[in-house]
């Protein structure tokens, strides 16, 4: 039984044309670290914000999300709660937003540990200094008195973490962590979110559109696009050889890290917004190797290749043709 | 890491009016801010300060003008004016706190429910303060006063529920705004209840912004309570208030000895347009802060 599973789950929300998840199976066990690639506006963070109950009002949903045996779509708050303080905990994409500004971080760090779990002030401030160690910072007890405008982003992304981890929970999700920081700052965090999941054995599920980052801090990687799983594998055999166009576009207009630099491709068109739908793959209209009659038709089924899974009407004909 | 010391900016010179000096804005404001602090100050110390009992009726000089005895002479029952003046500072100002106390209370429990809960609660809940925004509050008042007789409870109760939407629409519009941003889903997802992240945590940031409100409110209440008392439904005499004083000046201003009518007629201008000035300036400083 996986940590984190979601099956088969689907979100439409009011007044769009196309659900904002659609058929969406996904699972990350205990200590492994997962990520979930995609653009803007794939509905990577709607997956994420869902195994913690968290859908926008209004919401109709079908399928279902599990965390650590405790299923959520249609869960009672009580249930949403223990999942909450006990079991899963996330880093929001920015800290500046997500940690409230009027309050000192020795308050952001321990409320949950003294409102929630009702423990003593002494106890919840001990922990927050030895998380606040944990997460790299040079010199806790300060930290605890200071304002969340006197840490640098950096700093403040630190904060999460070890918040995210007062409650001790099984499961990290990650939304976009690194988007907000300067290059050098997100490789110091992805080094100190990877040690951490490995020293206590999270579950993790990292969102984000960057690729690279999720090769080199997960062991498998899921790709969606329009909100669908379009290919997961293992990191390493999803980066040497994208079996699905998207995931080989998605390489292709990414610089190379090592060696001289080419001309990029890009992917050619907008992904498909909320308002539009199509009948057959969301990705047809931008794919170069779309065939008409058969991909604009019907949608593909996440089918195995191989080792992988990959929604592909031409996955098994035309994609060892695909290069990077 | 200086970067990183907590030392808040301080003003060189600290006296007794440093304070004054931090609320910013112009010389009218903050001799408004003085004037204030004035009449509450008398409110509070009515009793020691009237030189005269407001009530006791000095048959011997009626419709007096200055004199020694009466510093701003009498009305035609012979009651010092000074006196009532200093008197009614109380009455005149509790009136508009309660009302202000009250809607303020009501408006933010109606207001945060109301966005917190979103949906069909909330457009029901603002439809019904659409409805009493359309009874203005001292129609309102006096139909409490019809059903609950003269005196001040009754015009306070009904003024509140009438001030209510106003603080209500304020609050619910501030907090469907701040709802949304992360540091709420934040506190969610720390497992806090509801009641704790609305009340505790998102209250207090609109809060600043609900109290100018409730300043300017409170100028007005004191206004529409002076016409009630003036219209002889509020306050009775001889309880000391300004719109019964000037009520009962009337008669006077006809006599040629306008004074117990202006006097408190200038107290109810000058207190209104001070909470006005007050109220306007927190609105603005709180605008530019968001900014």
């Amino acid at each position: 039984m996986p940590l984190l599973s979601y099956e088969d789950l689907s979100v439409l929300l009011p007044g769009m044309a196309r659900p904002v998840l659609d058929g969406v199976s996904l699972s990350v066990a205990a200590g492994e670290a997962v990520a979930l690639v995609g653009e803007s506006g794939s509905g990577k963070s709607v997956t994420a914000r869902a195994a913690l109950g968290l859908l926008p009002p209004g919401a109709t949903t079908a399928g279902q999300v599990t965390v650590d045996g405790c299923a959520l779509i249609g869960a009672d708050p009580a249930t949403v709660r223990a999942v909450r303080t006990g079991k899963a905990s996330m880093i929001f994409q920015d800290p500046r937003a997500a940690i409230n500004p009027v309050r000192r971080i020795g308050d952001f760090l321990t409320e949950a540990l003294r409102l929630v779990d009702g423990r003593g002030r002494a106890e919840a401030e001990a922990r927050a200094l030895d998380l606040l160690a944990a997460v790299g910072l040079p010199d806790p007890p300060r930290h605890l008195r200071q304002y969340p405008h006197q840490l640098s982003g950096g700093m403040l992304q630190r904060v999460m973490i070890a918040g995210a981890l007062t409650a001790d929970p099984r499961l990290l999700l990650c939304d976009e962590p690194t988007t907000a920081l300067d290059v050098t700052t997100q490789a110091e965090i992805m080094a100190v979110l990877r040690a951490l999941q490995q020293d206590r054995g999270l579950g993790l599920l990292l969102i984000t559109h960057d690729l690279d980052l999720a090769a080199a801090g997960c062991d498998r990687i899921y790709v969606m696009y329009a909100g669908r799983i379009v290919e997961t594998a293992t990191a390493a055999e999803l980066l040497a050889t994208p079996r699905h166009p998207y995931t080989a576009g998605l390489l292709g207009s990414s610089p190379p890290l090592h060696g001289a630099p080419e001309r990029l491709t890009p992917i050619p068109g907008v992904p498909m917004g909320l308002l539009e739908s199509a009948p057959g793959c969301a990705f047809a209209a931008r794919c170069r190797f779309a065939r008409p009659g058969l991909c604009d038709q019907s949608p593909p089924e996440l089918a195995p290749v191989g080792e992988r899974l990959v929604a592909c009407h031409l996955a098994d004909s035309i994609l060892s043709e695909v290069d990077r | 890491m200086s970067a990183l010391s907590p030392t808040a900016p301080r003003s060189p010179a600290r006296g007794p009016l440093t304070w004054l000096r931090r609320l910013g804005g112009g010389a009218l404001l903050k001799v408004c801010v003085l004037l204030l602090a004035l009449f509450v100050l008398v409110a509070l110390l009515a009793p020691w300060l009237a030189p005269q009992d407001p009530t006791f009726g000095d048959f011997a000089s009626t419709l007096a003008g200055p004199s020694a005895g009466h510093w701003l002479g009498t009305d035609k029952g012979g009651h010092d004016t000074f006196s009532a003046l200093i008197e009614g500072t109380r009455t005149s100002l509790v009136g508009p706190l309660a009302v202000v106390v009250f809607c303020t209370v009501l408006g933010i429990a109606v207001g945060l429910f109301s966005a917190w809960r979103g949906g069909w609660i909330d457009t029901v809940l603002g439809r019904v303060l659409d409805i009493l925004f359309a009874f203005p509050a001292l129609l309102l008042a006096i139909l409490a006063v019809a059903l609950f007789g003269k005196g001040l409870t009754a015009p306070v109760l009904a003024m509140a529920v009438a001030y209510t939407p106003y603080t209500a629409r304020l609050v619910r519009g501030l907090a469907a705004q701040e709802k949304v941003r992360p540091y709420v889903a934040a506190y969610q997802v720390q497992g806090h209840s509801a009641v704790f992240v609305a009340l505790r945590r998102l209250l207090p940031t609109i809060m600043p912004t609900v109290l100018a409100q409730s300043t300017v409110n409170f100028g007005y209440a004191l206004l529409d309570l002076a016409a009630l008392s003036f219209l002889g439904l509020g306050v009775q005499p001889p309880t000391p208030d300004w719109g019964a004083m000037i009520n009962q000046g009337q008669a006077a201003v006809l006599d040629g000895q306008p004074l117990s009518a202006i006097v408190p007629a200038v107290a109810v201008v000058l207190v209104v347009v001070a909470f006005n000035v007050v109220g306007e300036h927190l609105g603005d400083r709180l605008a530019g802060r968001e900014s």
